[in-house]
């Protein structure tokens, strides 16, 4: 088969994999939604005085951030660690398949996914809570979306080499995002937050991911929206994990 | 041509060396194409560091190794084409069926089988739609062979394939086996089950401590090994005091067993005198001689020549 083949037909049943795994499509798809309601329902959907937009207009973004932080960086770790625990990595290995192929493959499912997300959470967000995408903002979104997507599923396979066993990965996972998720105005702002917090926030990629997207639906923001210096951050965390992964990634099982 | 057109493996001289333990120490070895070879040996042998050497998944302290006519060390996709590996205890994904699967890694070769074809081979055609989790330990296996076949392979590596199955599961897995000879493919398999070696082998290379220390058939390792046939007989037909002297300090000599006592009064092992020779037929014609002088027949007579597992243990040492 010739490469393109090959990387549709990874991506095919890496998608086939998700879709079969019920604490995948949970995670992922499902529990995005739910925090999505829930903050809305809590913190109601009024219009912010100080900028004039509405709330859910804040956690739109947020929750986008987050779907697509568990379809790449989640996703492409616990699945990485599990093929690998169990042998399946090693015995790629010694087929003709180029490495590059596979992880290509799996970027590719990622990117799927988090297309998939994203008109969900929008689609919602733009029915429940009147927060519209601005049509100026579309190709800022794309680039995002990209970006955010190549560096979270970097990432995802880095995170793979502190991973000792298929049951650590989702604990280790869950322990890197889910205390970001809270300094990265993803489910709750960082508006007046003590100012370690606010720094911590500003050094990883999260809280950028979720500003960056945050433009996109911004009714007041003037012009076409390019936050490069988010993206430059997001892509160097992604280069971090490129870097990490080609030093000290395994194929074979570690237990 | 030359006699290395010939063959699928070559390995001179393979040495592996992790810090101040050498797992492999100074291998041999030549497998013929089209040939079922069964590399033999207790874990810890030096069997899986040397078949991933030669499947280029480990890299070699020393020595010269061809596979298929390419070092290991310098694999190309060109040559894994070419190459079907079975690892030892590789778990595929539970959610997918077992046609899925095979499906998937079909896509990583240039010509692939079919897939219905490759699972008709392994005899995993009635489980086709079966979610992998719910296979047998036997089903699993077959599974794993049925992706090493996929890319219609020139040679195929079985790490230990049947380790911990159960004796059903084991003959599945034979069959399957068994079946690659029809192909045409060359075999290396390890194991360190001997009657799996002699089943399904066509030669057996036995490893030990890291050093070839036998290369044959069953029947040739066994005379390698050089373990006596054991001649035994009930004491009831026959006492100790009825046989020639010959025969008295043979049954002497490796028993701690002959008894001292008249033997109709010992009971269990004792009650039956053995003799281990490499001379069985001086033996027995002695024997009977003797019974025919006591005027008793030797009914009770049995020749046990040594077992695979005597021979196994005799040549790895783990006897001792």
């Amino acid at each position: 088969m010739n490469r393109l083949a090959q990387l549709r037909s990874e991506a095919r049943f890496n998608l086939l994999g998700f879709r079969r795994s019920p604490a995948a499509t949970f995670f992922t798809v499902v529990l995005p939604i739910i925090f999505l309601v829930i903050f809305t329902s809590i913190f109601g959907n009024e219009i912010i005085s100080s900028t004039g937009a509405r709330v859910a207009t804040v956690y739109v973004p947020g929750i986008l951030a987050l779907a697509l932080v568990s379809a790449n960086f989640m996703n492409a770790a616990i699945v990485t660690v599990i093929r690998r625990e169990n042998g399946v990595l090693k015995a790629m290995r010694a087929t003709p398949l180029p490495p590059w192929v596979y992880v290509g493959g799996q970027l590719a499912a990622s990117l799927v996914l988090t297309a998939f997300m994203t008109a969900l959470v929008i689609g919602i967000g733009w029915l429940g809570y009147s927060v519209e995408v601005q049509p100026g903002a579309v190709p800022s979104l794309l680039i995002t979306l990209g970006v955010g997507a190549a560096a979270f599923s970097a990432l995802g396979l880095a995170i793979t080499c502190v991973c000792p066993s298929e049951q650590a990965a989702p604990a280790i996972t869950n322990m890197c995002v889910l205390p970001l998720y809270f300094v990265s105005d993803v489910f709750i702002p960082s508006e007046g937050a003590p100012r370690w917090m606010v720094v911590i926030g500003d050094i990883f990629p999260i809280k950028h991911l979720a500003h960056a997207l945050g433009n996109t639906f911004d009714p007041f923001s003037e012009g076409i929206p390019m936050p490069v210096s988010r993206w430059l951050i997001i892509a160097a965390w992604g280069v971090f994990g490129v870097l990490v992964t080609l030093r000290w990634f395994r194929w074979t099982p570690r237990g | 041509m030359s006699d290395a057109a010939h063959l699928a493996i070559e390995v001179t001289g393979l040495r592996k060396r992790y810090g101040g333990n050498e797992a492999v120490a100074g291998v041999d070895l030549s497998v013929s194409a089209g040939e079922v070879l069964a590399f033999l040996g207790p874990n810890g042998a030096g069997k899986t560091t040397t078949v991933e050497i030669l499947e280029g998944l480990r890299s070699r302290t020393s020595g010269h190794v061809r596979v298929l006519g390419t070092d290991p060390a310098e694999a190309t996709a060109a040559w894994r084409e070419r190459l079907g590996v079975v690892l030892q205890g590789a778990k595929h994904e539970g959610d997918f069926t077992a046609s899925e699967i095979v499906t998937m890694w079909s896509a990583y070769y240039r010509s692939p089988r079919r897939v219905a074809d490759v699972l008709e081979l392994v005899g995993l055609r009635d489980a086709a739609r079966t979610r992998t989790r719910r296979l047998s330990g036997g089903q699993q296996q077959r599974l794993a062979v049925a992706l090493a076949l996929v890319g219609d392979p020139e040679l195929i590596f079985l790490d230990e394939p049947t380790t911990g199955f159960d004796p059903a599961a084991r003959r599945e897995a034979w069959e399957t086996i068994a079946g690659l000879r029809s192909l045409g493919v060359t075999v290396m398999l390890t194991t360190h089950y001997m009657d799996e070696a002699d089943q399904l082998a066509d030669r057996i290379v036995v490893i030990s401590r890291g050093h070839i220390v036998a290369d044959g058939t069953a029947a040739e390792l066994a005379r390698h090994a050089a373990i006596p046939t054991r001649v035994s007989w009930d004491a009831a037909e026959l006492r100790r005091d009825q046989l020639p002297e010959r025969l008295r300090e043979l049954l002497a000599a490796p028993a701690a067993s002959g008894p001292a006592d008249p033997p109709e009064v010992s009971a269990g092992v004792e009650a039956r005198p053995t003799i281990a020779t490499g001379d069985v037929d001086g033996v027995v014609r002695e024997l009977l001689a003797a019974a025919d002088a006591a005027g008793t027949r030797l009914d009770s007579l049995a020749v046990r020549p040594p077992t695979l597992e005597d021979t196994y243990l005799a040549l790895t040492g783990d006897g001792s």
